[in-house]
């Protein structure tokens, strides 16, 4: 075994050990160590994505002296090193994207238990992504969970609490969903381990003997994933977890926890009950329904809302519902347009909520789009990012959200069945709803006001000289976006490279 | 026949001081304890009208019902929905669990080659007598080190929520007053002599429960929870000033990052070898020895004072914000 074959192990451990390491140092040192685990982490991933892409197969990897189904073990394909190495890219720029809110907004003597959230979310995202085991899959979506809770809440104020109050609420029916699917599942086949359970699945299928718990148990752990990643008619406790949460714990929320859930309802699809069971029980169609009318619905919340940081959050249950609809196809192209749009959006909702935090500062920390007015002069690198989150969300060609769109309308006309025609009208008319409400804050940033009004309030102007960090990870994220956008075709490769390992 | 003793010849006996005590006039401890009795919570006819107009007008204001159709609807569907939605749940799951596999029978899918390697084997690959023990801390650890974490994240987002960092020296009066610390201890004289006395028996029970954890029915999370109960008696015995003598939120941090920590690197060992097929070199020792079973003691030991420190914490935490 090469050494390079440990680092996914490395990884998780790494970032475990770093939640109670930050608990004994001050905030100042803990942001450092957390800065460099990601970085670390990141580069760790980098490398099994090269080791996995040059060996062209997928590995499993023991964790402890005893073979799985006996033992826990993880397994490593061309996807899962993808996903690891972008989860970290994201989360690192969003880290750095929001140093100077989360200063602002967390009482100093907190600083450091942000980070013990972060860094143990970090390690629950990479466990979801490499594990093959359905149980422990579960303890590390409790970590996620309770996490994630943890970084609404940290920004002390009435809302947010409300806010993370429903989430608990809503996510821990979410796992308790998905508890109930995998027991159920359990007592059916006697197994835990994703490799085995989809042995016994197919020989179950076959016969076609317990059917009806089977498909329950399917619709349990869809659902409850669902729940979890703010599926459309779940999404009640999004807008306002997204909307007033300190800025990097927003963009974190909605680019990576919904994903890590996502990521998961991928694995159990295809490695657990596998594609033709998953496709004989309908419970795609229902994701396909669920999906089509949120990208509606969560598009004309969006237009209604007033607050730039809500609007971004309704944004997120219109492309939560692209993604479910890509599942919903049924298709192997429908996959891989639905991941390839798991990493659009994470990468663009991120560079959204920080470019958004920044036009929010230059205009006295009021996030309504009355004040918003010109905010694209006071703070010119976020307007022009936000422009660029903007058209990419819109699908502008080269930018990453056009690509992802054509993926999903390739991926529709490639079918033959009644879900052509349903896809096709709801992504052109979510795309013209995108287009009212992004484009409508752009124009309204980049609308002069006088100078005599902006004395009056307390616009402030914002140059590079002054947050050279912040600044760098937005030319970042819009590097990415780019690259997303102009050099897709490696990425899609391996993604669907990455799908054929998995089954 | 019974007869009729003079009032005060009754006063001397051992029944009259019995009758006293269940009363609760007179304590064998404290002496003559004054006797008020409670009166009964009654509140005047117009205040009770008043307030509640005033609730009903405090909802009405913030939430305009009558103007706020929006909301009207919402209450009502609400109801409606989450009603059916707990009725179709419940009858979903309840048909699922009929259709599964009967309970208990020998062939049923999960008595199989899992289960069945970890009667047979589990002795001699794990060097526990204890099989579950052996099954959470050696074949399966990897889950289990998720679960502490899971404990001690808990334990940080309660910090997050509920812990008041004041100031020393800046308290107002009102904040003093608000801090039910400076009525401590409350020096109930049962409550204290009954905690001397049980405390040093639970806690010793719980070490034992812990380090026996490989040996018999017991581990980490049952006897780290035994432990935390008897500090939590501890706690309401005498107050937090005695119990900060050696258990403050500084003790907690170090404990449980060195427990966690301790578990990682330990595992991270395990999981190395393992995996690179290297020869370990922690010994099993006997089978039934007190130190046996390679880490699985260790890893107990860790699990015990993660569990015990966050039971320890989230009962401070809800009780005033701080320790």
């Amino acid at each position: 075994m090469q050494f390079v074959q440990n680092f996914p192990f490395m990884s998780i451990i790494l970032t475990l050990f770093s939640g109670p390491l930050s608990s004994i140092l001050s905030g100042k040192k803990a942001k450092y160590l957390n800065l460099a685990v990601i970085s670390i982490v990141g580069v760790m991933s980098a490398a099994v994505l090269a080791f996995t892409v040059s060996t062209g197969e997928p590995y499993v990897y023991m964790m402890g002296h005893f073979p799985a189904p006996w033992g826990n073990e993880i397994r490593v394909g061309v996807l899962e090193g993808l996903m690891a190495v972008f989860f970290c890219i994201i989360m690192l720029l969003s880290m750095l994207g929001g140093i100077k809110e989360r200063e602002r907004e967390i009482e100093e003597s907190k600083q450091n238990l942000y980070y013990i959230m972060v860094n143990l979310l970090l390690s629950s995202l990479l466990a979801l992504i490499y594990t093959n085991d359905l149980f422990t899959a579960y303890v590390f979506v409790e970590i996620n969970t309770i996490s994630a809770c943890g970084l609404i809440m940290i920004r002390q104020n009435g809302r947010t609490f409300v806010a993370a109050t429903r989430y608990m609420i809503m996510s821990l029916l979410g796992s308790g969903m998905l508890l109930m699917g995998i027991c159920f599942l359990y007592g059916l086949t006697g197994h835990l381990l994703m490799s085995n359970i989809q042995e016994a699945v197919a020989a179950l299928n076959q016969t076609g003997a317990y059917h009806l718990p089977l498909v329950i148990s399917l619709g349990m752990i869809s659902v409850g994933l669902a729940v979890k990643s703010a599926l459309f008619p779940f999404h009640g406790w999004l807008p306002d977890a997204y909307g007033y949460s300190t800025v990097s714990s927003a963009s974190i929320l909605s680019s990576l926890v919904s994903k890590g859930y996502i990521f998961l309802l991928i694995k159990v699809m295809f490695r657990v009950f596998g594609f033709a069971v998953v496709w004989d029980s309908k419970v795609i169609n229902v994701l396909f329904v669920f999906g089509i009318s949120g990208m509606i619905i969560g598009s004309i919340d969006a237009i209604r809302s007033r607050n730039i940081r809500r609007m971004i959050a309704y944004s997120s249950v219109a492309q939560i519902g692209y993604i479910y609809m890509g599942f919903g196809l049924g298709s192997m192209e429908g996959f891989i347009a639905s991941i390839f749009h798991v990493l659009s959006h994470a990468a663009t909702k991120s560079l959204l909520f920080v470019s958004a935090s920044g036009l929010t500062e230059a205009s006295g920390n009021s996030a309504v789009f009355g004040e918003l007015t010109g905010a694209g002069f006071r703070n010119k690198v976020a307007g022009v990012a936000f422009t660029v989150g903007s058209l990419s969300m819109v699908g502008l060609p080269a930018f990453s959200g056009f690509i992802s769109k054509l993926l999903f309308a390739q991926a529709a006309a490639g079918h033959h069945d009644w879900k052509v025609l349903p896809t096709l009208i709801a992504l052109a008319i979510s795309t013209v709803l995108n287009t009212v409400y992004f484009l409508k804050t752009v124009i309204r940033i980049y609308t002069p006001v006088p100078k005599v009004e902006c004395k009056k309030k307390d616009y402030v102007t914002i140059t590079m000289r002054q947050q050279p960090v912040k600044f760098a990870a937005l030319v970042c994220f819009i590097i990415i976006n780019l690259i997303l956008g102009l050099f897709s075709q490696p990425i899609v490769t391996l993604i669907s490279d990455g799908l054929k390992m998995f089954a | 026949m019974s007869r009729k003793i003079p009032e005060k010849e009754y006063e001397k006996t051992h029944s009259f001081k019995f009758k006293q005590w269940l009363d609760g006039t007179k304590d064998p401890y404290l002496d003559e304890v004054e006797m008020k009795p409670q009166k009964e919570f009654c509140e005047n006819k117009e205040v009770l009208k008043k307030r509640e107009e005033e609730d009903k007008e405090i909802f009405q204001r913030v939430y305009d019902v009558e103007h706020n159709a929006k909301i009207r609807f919402f209450n009502r569907a609400y109801t409606v929905f989450s009603v059916l939605f707990c009725i179709s749940l419940v009858f979903l799951l309840l048909t699922a669990v009929s259709h599964l596999p009967k309970f208990g029978q020998g062939n049923n899918p999960v008595n199989n080659e899992v289960s069945q390697r970890y009667i047979e084997k589990g002795l001699q690959e794990t060097g526990a007598v204890n099989i579950v023990t052996g099954m959470i801390l050696d074949y399966r650890a990897f889950d289990t080190l998720g679960e502490s974490h899971v404990l001690f994240i808990a334990t940080c987002t309660v910090l997050i929520l509920l812990r008041s960092d004041r100031k020393k020296g800046k308290n107002s009066i009102e904040d003093m007053e608000n801090n039910d610390r400076i009525y401590e201890p409350k020096n109930d004289i049962i409550l204290q002599t009954v905690a001397r006395i049980l405390v040093p028996p639970i806690i010793i029970f719980g070490i034992y429960v812990i380090l026996g954890g490989h040996l018999g029915p017991g581990g980490g999370f049952s006897g780290g929870a035994v432990i935390g109960a008897g500090l939590i008696l501890y706690l309401n015995a005498f107050g937090f000033a005695k119990t900060e003598r050696f258990f403050t939120a500084k003790t907690y941090k170090w404990m449980s990052f060195g427990a966690l920590a301790c578990y990682a690197l330990a595992k991270s060992y395990s999981f190395y070898t393992g995996a690179n097929h290297i020869h370990s070199i922690i010994p099993m020792g006997t089978p039934g020895a007190i130190l046996s079973s390679g880490l699985i003691l260790v890893l107990n030991i860790c699990v015990g004072i993660v569990v015990a420190g966050t039971m320890y914490t989230f009962y401070a935490m809800f009780r005033k914000g701080g320790y």
